[in-house]
């Protein structure tokens, strides 16, 4: 499967999830570390797709809303670039049949 | 109870473990409060699909007989995959009640009710920022709102447990030591989950399957890949899932989504979930670090539990009977400490012992090697003999007209020859560590 099938296939699953959502978001990535970094490995391992490198500007775009709330990207970010917290009380996703 | 604490004990996380610690803080005649930062119980939580009666009832005593299950699971199938084939091995006791598939926001939902029903507060929509110490002890934690305090902190905060990292007690989050799952739930007819499986009508029979091998050829980078992949049988869905490491991940720079696509795509599990509707789709780390790497589980005025704990063998995939039986220590261990009034480590110690006269440490010490062992013979254990099985059973099934004698003999000097002999006995020495590990025990 190539990049942009995968994509399409996290976006189709993840539309079979109740979240409920904040308007602030959980994640903060530090860009001046992201620019650096050549891994870029949150743009992959993620399985929510949360993280989006910006082809222009090359810094890290992040979809917070999708975040399944692993801690993937947190313990693999190889500059240590992402402060990694939990959704306020009540917010994030609502996994109902897992 | 001092006048400068709310509470007798806070326990952060609603759980297995964080649940299973206040039941039994409670129903001791202990003031205990139960925070959970998700609106529901459960349903921040993943896992395979099924919880183990034996600890279950270590806390929950007789009213496991009112678990809401699904379906109890009493068939377990270990099956190794190649490209197109696949061997398997089945043991079925369709009387044994060892393992209940439910899911996770059932699971949560019904032991919240019993520790209500113990006298436990519960708090759910409270999420902790951070613990309040004083003089290096933990006495309390903050949420959003309001300060809270008590002598004594059960961290159950699952595997991520930012507070124990905040606190010291877990510095080393390596990648290499957490595995990452994705999981499909997918909804069939009940009647066709019966007959796909062979299973009972009245859920009294599932089936578990655990798959090993990654040669599925097409996707790039997943040969030699180190896999678990896992089926469950609920009333009318299925779950499906793989677990991968995350160091793994990263240097292959493959998507837990595309593994498990991979996955349903094989011939072997295709026709088994064909047909159905994917209702939900979830991902969660597991903690694999085991003993080698376990964080510090207790300091002044505060234990660690279950997933936050790291207390896993992903071996069994065993996590909610560590969880449960773990929460259950630490609550006896906060009641130990109320009755003499000192929260101390040295007091809280006595938590360590327990956990050390338990199957956790005793187990988690066992296999304390057996996840990398097995790990660093990937390629053994992922490609090289389930194709050496297939090879096998081709001639065992194959009737090619040709002497049997011939045929196994040339398997045998291709056992050998198709690789270096020196990793042959890599595999001897790893499996055999393992087996002797697991024998000697603690």
């Amino acid at each position: 499967m190539d990049n942009k099938e995968n994509k399409k296939s996290i976006q189709e699953k993840l539309n079979t999830i109740k979240y409920n959502c904040g308007n602030k978001t959980h994640l903060v990535v530090d860009n001046k570390k992201c620019k650096k970094c050549k891994q870029k490995t949150c743009s992959f391992i993620c399985p929510a797709n949360v993280y989006v490198i910006d082809d222009e500007t090359k810094e890290t775009i992040v979809q917070y809303e999708n975040c399944l709330e692993c801690g993937a990207c947190r313990i693999s970010c190889p500059q240590e670039a992402i402060e990694w917290c939990y959704p306020e009380s009540g917010q994030g996703v609502i996994f109902k049949n897992s | 109870m001092s006048n400068d604490f709310n509470t007798d004990v806070i326990v952060v996380g609603a759980g297995p473990a964080g649940i299973s610690a206040a039941i039994e803080i409670a129903k001791n005649g202990r003031k205990v409060v139960l925070l959970e930062r998700a609106q529901y119980p459960g349903s921040k939580n993943v896992y395979g699909g099924a919880v183990y009666h034996k600890a279950l009832e270590f806390v929950f005593k007789d009213q496991v007989q009112e678990l809401p299950y699904e379906r109890i699971i009493n068939e377990h199938t270990y099956s190794f995959l190649n490209e197109d084939s696949s061997f398997e091995m089945t043991y079925k006791n369709a009387n044994s009640k060892n393992a209940y598939a439910i899911k996770r926001f059932n699971l949560e939902h019904w032991m919240i009710e019993q520790a209500k029903k113990q006298g436990v507060y519960y708090s759910p929509n409270t999420l902790v920022k951070k613990l309040i110490e004083n003089n290096g002890s933990v006495i309390g934690v903050e949420t959003e709102f309001e300060q809270y305090f008590a002598p004594v902190v059960i961290l159950a905060d699952g595997v991520n447990s930012l507070l124990a990292k905040k606190l010291g007690l877990r510095e080393n989050f390596k990648s290499k030591n957490f595995i990452l799952s994705a999981k499909e739930v997918i909804k069939l007819n009940k009647k066709i989950i019966e007959q796909r499986f062979n299973l009972k009508e009245d859920l009294t029979n599932g089936v578990n399957k655990q798959y090993f091998g990654s040669d599925f050829g097409k996707l790039k980078g997943i040969k030699n890949l180190f896999m678990m992949s896992y089926l469950y049988t609920f009333k009318d869905t299925i779950s499906i899932g793989v677990g991968v490491n995350l160091e793994d991940l990263a240097k292959t720079k493959l998507n837990i989504n595309e593994v498990l696509d991979a996955v349903k795509q094989h011939p072997d599990i295709a026709p088994l979930i064909e047909d159905g509707q994917l209702i939900e789709y979830s991902a969660h780390l597991i903690p694999e670090g085991g003993f080698n790497n376990l964080p510090k589980l207790y300091a002044n005025g505060v234990m660690l539990v279950g997933d936050a704990a790291g207390f896993v063998n992903s071996v069994h995939f065993e996590g909610t009977n560590f969880a449960l039986v773990s929460g259950k220590l630490a609550g006896e261990t906060a009641l130990i400490a109320l009755d003499d009034n000192d929260f101390r480590e040295s007091k809280l110690s006595v938590y360590k012992e327990k956990l050390e006269e338990s199957f956790i440490l005793k187990d988690l010490y066992a296999y304390r090697n057996v996840i990398e062992l097995l790990h660093s013979r990937a390629n053994s254990l992922s490609v090289y003999y389930p194709n050496k099985i297939k090879e096998f059973f081709e001639i065992v099934t194959g009737v090619s007209c040709t002497p049997k004698a011939k045929e196994f003999r040339g398997f045998l000097i291709q056992f050998i020859k198709d690789r270096k002999i020196s990793e042959l006995f890599k595999d001897i020495y790893a499996f055999s560590k393992c087996a002797l590990d697991v024998l000697l025990g603690k």
